[in-house]
């Protein structure tokens, strides 16, 4: 058992007028999709460090006139949240708008087509043509990797794979540089990924990815499958093996 | 008083173009030009992209042809890859290939092109359509819409779904065929057979009622240009280049697709988007050629099936050389939709066809690669260059369509003299100079890639550019 686990105390809380028991070490978006209750996310991943990058999780907390990050916020005694309201669905609905919007994401012809987190929300959601002006902006695709290449045309900024490459490779190869608009997806402080010498070419931030940003190179349209590794697993094996 | 007509956008073709036609004061033609009013640029934006993503973007230029780009360009990769694709893949290929030229045929000859054919050139415009047929003669529209439904199931079964399949990847295909597609597909082929059989027993005396047209149908000497097999067969997937004269003599064998920039040559003329190609030892504009179904049966020594072989010699023997009337598309398309089907089953029933290896693995191993093929317009070729790590750094896309320019320009040309005299211009004139175009089956939207919709109306404009009618059409 780990030592978080020791400490934390049995809380209960409302979720969409349902009574739910959870530890009070865990977020709301955790203890939500432990019990089935959906709430979009694309930058968490069970097993790394949450960051509230995209926003998606936003929910209602009774008492709160703001919106919140559900995966930013631990369960409290009582709390009372809502995860689908209209309001919710709005911002939802345009944060995905003003995802694809802002690079180029061309399903039709991306080697995730099929296998995409952001494309499986999008019609989730409901999301059947984007309201924003599209950015087209002009980014490169970095090839340089002799097995894997990133598009940033169809990079949503998650930072998926900065985390995963730091928190469990512990090789730190990616980096986010630059603000807003501007930022970008770095290996090794801006050096081409096929020059890195810190990357160990073991794959987990291309699988990780949740649109096809990072992918194997050779693949064709629709042939990058995922093979989503199991983070907390290996976490808790970790730390049971540690004690 | 010089007029000018303008028939835009031309109707029952693939994308958007126009006629115009000048007048002089006799009121007879002096000039016609086709004009292909679109522009799209899928060659500039497709730098930067990762190679192997090409044969699925490329397949994006057309909903009609997709399968014809994407063997096109994935044969250009193959050759970046420097790999041989395994012989199952490229016989399958080779398959998928052939449906689509099946289901694109049917398509210019029964849903475009039959209408003419069925009911006049003269027919009342309202009528001149799919239904019009089916009105008119049930059985035709049905085999049409059947056999087109055939090439249209062949795509699907092979490549997961009928328009822009993605099965056709860079070193061979992304997954081997199921023995119960194959199956499929073999349980098809004898209807397909007498469907066609039927239509070509109906069409061939038909044809003989349309003497005028074919004298006048861009009947001209040129060149004609397609791939033919190692054996001098009927090819639409690999082989080498041949082009033969007006008298069926051939001028070039034995070319590498690799090699066309030192045989074709590529001009561009003020009035169109669409290049205009051309065989560069004769120079512009005399080294006009031909390509597609005409040009295809007019070079080959044989063509490699039983019926398709028959029917080929019947064809041959129309015209003492080779036939030279664009009129004979037509009767073109019908020995290639023969031979297709026929073909097919040959290769689907040769049992190593379910051979699990259809794909090389290679990363990028040439700067550059063309891939040549047989899209049912004729010759299409794709030509890429490469960075070290693969990503495109240049394009250059010579479609089917823009072989057969100079002779659709010059078609117009003679059909309208022909039609258009004294200043009286029938709805009858007009679509005849529409039906030469027709006989070609233009791909505009192919050949240029444009976006957005023409208006639908014929200007008659006076010399001092006055409109003097306008009809609308729908």
């Amino acid at each position: 058992m780990s030592p978080t686990m020791t400490e934390a105390t049995v809380v209960t809380l409302k979720i969409d007028d349902r009574e739910i028991s959870a530890r009070s070490d865990q977020t709301v978006l955790e203890v939500a999709w432990e019990n089935d209750v959906f709430v979009p996310a694309l930058c968490h991943y069970e097993g790394l460090g949450d960051v509230g990058a995209c926003r998606l999780c936003l929910v209602e907390i009774k008492g709160s006139p703001k919106l919140t990050p559900a995966c930013a916020i631990k369960v409290v005694q009582d709390m009372e949240v809502i995860t689908l309201s209209e309001r919710l669905q709005k911002y939802r609905r345009s944060i995905i708008e003003l995802l694809f919007a802002e690079r180029n994401h061309i399903c039709s012809v991306c080697v995730s087509n099929g296998h995409c987190e952001l494309q499986w929300l999008a019609q989730k959601l409901g999301v059947d043509h984007i309201r924003y002006p599209y950015l087209y902006p002009k980014v490169s695709v970095d090839a340089s990797h002799e097995r894997f290449a990133l598009d940033h045309n169809r990079c949503i900024l998650c930072a998926r794979c900065v985390r995963a490459c730091d928190e469990v490779e512990g090789a730190h190869v990616w980096d986010l540089l630059g603000r807003g608009v501007d930022t970008r997806l770095i290996s090794d402080l801006g050096t081409p990924w096929g020059e890195s010498e810190t990357c160990t070419t073991c794959g987990k931030c291309v699988h990780i990815c949740p649109t096809g940003a990072l992918f194997e190179k050779g693949k064709s349209v629709a042939e990058m499958v995922h093979a989503r590794p199991r983070f907390a697993a290996m976490a808790r094996v970790r730390n049971n093996s540690g004690r | 008083m010089t007029k000018e007509i303008m028939i835009d956008p031309v109707t029952r073709i693939e994308g958007h173009a126009k006629i115009t036609i000048q007048l002089d004061d006799a009121g007879d033609v002096s000039d016609a030009h086709f004009h292909v009013t679109q522009v799209r640029g899928f060659e500039k934006f497709s730098e930067g992209r990762p190679f192997q993503e090409m044969p699925a973007l490329m397949a994006r230029i057309c909903g009609i042809c997709p399968v014809s780009h994407l063997v096109a360009s994935a044969k250009a990769c193959d050759t970046l890859m420097a790999v041989e694709v395994p012989e199952v893949a490229a016989d399958l290929r080779r398959v998928i290939n052939l449906g689509q030229i099946v289901q694109s045929h049917a398509l210019s000859f029964f849903h475009l092109s039959s209408p003419d054919l069925l009911l006049g050139m003269d027919a009342d415009p309202a009528k001149r359509h799919i239904f019009g047929v089916a009105e008119a003669n049930m059985q035709i529209a049905q085999d049409g819409i059947w056999l087109r439904k055939f090439g249209q199931q062949v795509i699907e079964r092979l490549g997961g779904k009928r328009v822009h399949p993605g099965w056709i990847v860079a070193g061979g295909l992304a997954e081997p065929l199921k023995v119960e597609l194959r199956d499929a597909i073999l349980a098809d082929i004898p209807e397909a057979l007498q469907r066609l059989q039927r239509t070509l027993a109906w069409f061939k005396p038909v044809q003989e009622t349309f003497r005028e047209e074919m004298r006048a149908f861009a009947n001209f000497p040129t060149l004609f240009m397609g791939l033919v097999s190692k054996t001098g067969g009927l090819e639409h997937y690999d082989g080498k280049v041949r082009i033969v004269d007006a008298a069926g003599k051939i001028v070039g064998d034995n070319l590498e697709p690799a090699d066309y920039a030192t045989y074709i040559g590529e001009k561009v003329e003020n009035y169109s988007y669409l290049k205009s190609a051309y065989y560069k030892p004769m120079g512009y504009p005399d080294g006009i050629y031909r390509v597609g179904p005409l040009a295809r049966l007019n070079i080959i020594d044989h063509v490699g099936t039983p019926l398709a072989e028959r029917e080929w010699v019947e064809f041959r023997e129309l015209q003492r050389g080779v036939p030279l009337s664009s009129f004979y598309y037509h009767y073109a398309r019908l020995i290639e939709l023969l031979f297709g089907i026929e073909k097919i089953q040959q290769i689907l029933e040769s049992p190593k066809i379910l051979d699990k290896r259809v794909r090389a693995f290679a990363g990028p191993n040439r700067s550059e690669g063309v891939g040549m093929s047989e899209a049912p317009r004729g010759t299409l070729l794709h030509h890429y260059k490469i960075d070290e790590s693969g990503l495109m750094t240049w394009s250059n896309l010579i479609i089917a369509t823009a072989n057969n320019n100079m002779a659709m320009d010059r078609g117009v040309l003679q059909t309208a003299k022909q039609f258009i005299q004294g200043g009286k211009v029938t709805d009858g004139a007009l679509n005849r100079v529409e039906a030469v175009i027709r006989t070609f089956d233009p791909c505009l939207s192919c050949s240029t890639h444009a976006v957005g919709q023409m208006p639908m109306v014929v200007d008659v404009l006076g010399a001092d550019g006055r409109l003097i009618e306008r009809t609308t059409r729908n």
